[in-house]
């Protein structure tokens, strides 16, 4: 059953009960969260039963899509609409993240500085807070969380950046020897940066360690320790996401999937890569650097 | 060879409750859109005669004051996410496959996900009204630091909204990739319906705004349960922070609301003044413009909050700027109509009333981008009345008038006429009757959000409440005819519509379960 590239046809996909599954699975979990967030006993339970439906519905619903790919049931026509899906897909993860670095600027360029009596008729420094100055990183006037010290940007995080960097440069390579049909070149470059997504991990879970135990900043550390964690722990998981993506075309290089013409599922992986590396440059230079 | 397989593995029409559970059709996915849009009007519609019926008289008398904010915030939330935001993505599921020549969406199982997602979202949410503490009370916007006095139900409300986040994600993805990949040959961006144009910009607006949201929820959520301080002004933190990222996505959100209304007036003007659109590429332009303006000004949902004077000029000049693209809108409805051969049915009704209406509420937004000015508007009864006639006689009557429009395409029966029109009548008179005092309650200075009002204000206050009450009982009568016209009727032609024109209409009426199984030539 050939590859129809050029068909005049359109394609439907068949019904599937992977959605309702996914809705299932996402509403067991957060209703599970919610119910613990307010202290219910069963909420842990339930929120990780949802949890394994809702792992359960990405392995079906992916292994669906997989089996269909591979028996070349998709025409050129499909693999565009995947394209322009994870383009804007994507698109949405950098807004996601626009909103935490909004945040960010905000505290860094409005907020502290008000608090610190800058402004035109900034009365709060005056009567509330007299002594307090607009520097940063800071916990606030009341500092809320306690003395803590910032997190430097030339030890791990420089050797991070590196990291993710070359992994950037590991997946492209990984891309050419796909592109030549060479598979032993294909494997190894993926290998080579799913172990640096690894190693950037954990790092970054020793530098977490260190925070909390040896510079007491910690979430909870004012708008510091809340832009600190919150940016660079939705990072942490969109790596782990981006990780488990390229194990996943790593498992498929190595069964023999993918040819120099149709391998989406690998670019799709590979461009979410580079947004993942992208953003860690704007958490470096913003977060840790300036 | 591949596509014919799947086509002969769909010819056999699914039936049963796993028709609608796991369906990737696009007609299916609209209409269960639709139905649930319509669903959650009567539930948001129930909620607003329960604030009205409060406030028929000043004191209290029919509901606590708690159960009283909590009905205006999911009121909002409800109408919006619930039922203008559903209902505009059931005509475009319906509408844009059929309008571009495409046999479905491009990506149909994510389509199924998109709808089913919302059911849930929405059980979740309703079902707060009934946990300790009561549902959300703080209104729809979540200001903090009061939203985050919320009890139980906090959680519960952020992740639906969560969740109605990502159904909104999937969906605009969709329409994006199915407007650019799926088009019939022939069938360049410049020859699209306007109403796949405007969908086009509000799905990119979606995608740009919903993240945008799930961060600010997501950050009252961190507040509350794990300590952080972004709204703590002693962590260094600022509750209006809050406010400028819910209003970042609120205020394109806004266009979200308004822009496939704007498309779906597009096509029905035309047809029945039997006059090709005045203007077709600066509606594109100004749809765009509208859509890059919505952007750059959201601070003026806060004059009132003590910005820098830079930002409140600033948000005042950018916010008058949309009357221009608007005006162009307006101007271009109003030209194509100019010496057309006009005949007034029901869809055609609806239309001239959004666009008389829509233009107060434009008139009334403009008095309030004025920053002094807004300082005397700012959280009265005049900005209930700004917003419900830009939603009410504008998105929803937007709705109203495309369902009349197209039902006969897709049930292939025609409508009771007298019906109809008796419909359009009742609303119209009655959301007059309801909206229309606000401005002058609003302007004397009641406040929005109280459950207990001021002696001077009783007169007002009784003539909406009769409004309000009278434009519910009229959606009974939209009940029926829909219902009725689902069962059966006269006929429809193909065509339907004597002026229509338009792929649509060049299908069966009902149109075959996939669309365009070959795609047309466009010439």
């Amino acid at each position: 059953m050939a590859h129809t590239a050029d068909s005049k046809n359109y394609y439907i996909p068949h019904g599937s009960h992977w959605p309702i599954v996914g809705s299932i699975g996402l509403t067991t979990l957060l209703v599970g969260f919610s119910m613990f967030l307010n202290g219910v006993g069963m909420g842990k339970m339930l929120a990780l039963a949802g949890l394994v439906i809702t792992v359960i519905m990405i392995f079906g619903w992916f292994g669906t899509v997989i089996k269909e790919s591979e028996a070349g049931t998709y025409n050129n026509q499909v693999d565009r609409s995947f394209r322009w899906g994870m383009f804007w897909f994507i698109f949405s993860e950098v807004m996601f993240f626009a909103g935490f670095f909004g945040a960010l600027f905000y505290a860094r360029q409005l907020s502290v500085p008000w608090l610190g009596g800058e402004g035109i008729g900034a009365a709060t420094n005056s009567v509330l807070w007299s002594g307090f100055e607009n520097v940063w990183p800071t916990n606030g006037p009341g500092e809320v969380g306690g003395k803590f010290e910032a997190m430097p940007a030339w030890g791990l995080p420089a050797i991070n950046t590196a990291i993710l960097l070359s992994s950037g440069v590991t997946i492209t390579w990984a891309h050419w020897g796909l592109k030549e049909n060479k598979r032993n070149h294909l494997i190894w470059g993926l290998a080579a940066t799913v172990a640096l997504g690894s190693l950037f991990l954990y790092f970054q879970a020793i530098e977490y360690v260190h925070a909390y135990h040896e510079l007491n900043l910690k979430l909870s550390t004012g708008v510091y320790g809340s832009t600190f964690f919150m940016l660079t722990g939705f990072h942490g998981m969109h790596v782990t996401i981006g990780a488990i993506m390229l194990f996943v075309m790593l498992l498929r290089a190595i069964k023999g999937h993918f040819t120099p013409k149709h391998h989406f599922a690998f670019e799709a992986a590979a461009w979410y890569w580079h947004f993942v590396d992208v953003v860690w440059l704007g958490l470096f230079i913003f977060v840790y650097w300036l | 060879m591949s596509a014919v397989m799947a086509d002969e593995h769909h010819e056999e029409h699914p039936k049963g409750i796993t028709r609608w559970l796991f369906t990737t059709n696009h007609k299916d996915i609209g209409t269960l859109y639709l139905f649930l849009a319509l669903i959650m009007f009567f539930i948001g519609g129930f909620m607003a005669l329960i604030i009205r019926a409060e406030l028929f008289q000043p004191g209290l008398q029919v509901v606590e004051p708690q159960f009283f904010n909590s009905m205006t915030t999911m009121h909002a939330l409800i109408m919006i996410f619930g039922v203008v935001m559903p209902a505009f993505t059931g005509l475009a599921n319906w509408l844009i496959p059929m309008m571009v020549g495409a046999t479905d969406m491009a990506l149909p199982r994510m389509n199924n996900w998109s709808f089913w997602i919302l059911p849930f979202a929405f059980t979740m949410l309703i079902s707060t009204l009934l946990m300790d503490g009561g549902g959300p009370a703080g209104g729809w916007t979540l200001y903090p630091p009061l939203s985050l006095q919320t009890g139980t139900a906090l959680p519960f409300v952020i992740f639906s909204i969560h969740l109605m986040g990502l159904s909104s994600i999937m969906g605009s993805i969709n329409v994006i990739a199915t407007i650019l990949n799926m088009r019939a040959p022939g069938m360049t961006l410049m020859k699209m319906p306007l109403f796949v144009w405007t969908w086009l910009i509000t799905a990119y607006l979606l995608i740009a705004t919903m993240p945008v949201l799930a961060g600010a929820v997501t950050m009252l959520l961190t507040d509350k349960f794990f300590g952080t301080s972004f709204f703590n002004a002693a962590g260094g933190g600022d509750p209006v922070l809050f406010q400028h990222i819910f209003w970042f996505f609120g205020h394109p959100e806004v266009y979200v609301l308004i822009l496939p209304a704007f498309g779906v007036i597009s096509q029905i003007i035309p047809t029945f003044a039997r006059k090709p659109l005045f203007g077709y590429s600066s509606m594109v332009y100004a749809t765009a413009s509208i859509a890059f303006l919505s952007f750059i000004v959201w601070a003026h949902h806060m004059f009132t909050v003590g910005m820098p004077l830079a930002g409140e000029m600033f948000f005042m000049f950018t916010t008058m700027l949309i009357a221009v693209p608007t005006g162009v809108k307006v101007f271009n409805w109003v030209a194509t109509m100019w010496r057309g051969s006009m005949t007034f049915e029901t869809p055609m009704l609806f239309a001239i009333g959004f666009i008389m209406m829509f233009t107060i509420g434009g008139f009334s937004g403009l008095m309030m981008a004025i920053t002094p000015v807004d300082f005397q508007y700012h959280d009265t009864y005049f900005i209930v009345a700004h917003f419900h006639y830009v939603l009410v006689p504008g998105a929803i009557f937007s709705i109203i008038a495309a369902v009349y429009y197209w039902l006969p395409k897709w049930t292939g029966h025609m409508y009771n006429e007298k019906l109809g029109k008796l419909h359009f009548w009742l609303s119209t008179i009655f959301v007059n009757l309801t909206f229309f005092p606000m401005h002058f309650i609003g302007l004397a200075g009641m406040p929005r959000r109280i459950p207990d009002y001021s002696l001077q204000f009783v007169e007002f206050n009784q003539i909406a409440t009769i409004g309000a009450f009278g434009f519910g009982f009229a959606q009974l009568l939209f009940l029926y005819i829909v219902l009725q016209t689902v069962r059966g009727g006269q006929k429809a032609t193909d065509q339907v519509w004597e002026g229509a024109h338009g792929l649509e209409w060049t299908l069966a009426s009902p149109p075959p379960y996939h669309s365009f199984t070959t795609p047309p030539e466009v010439k």
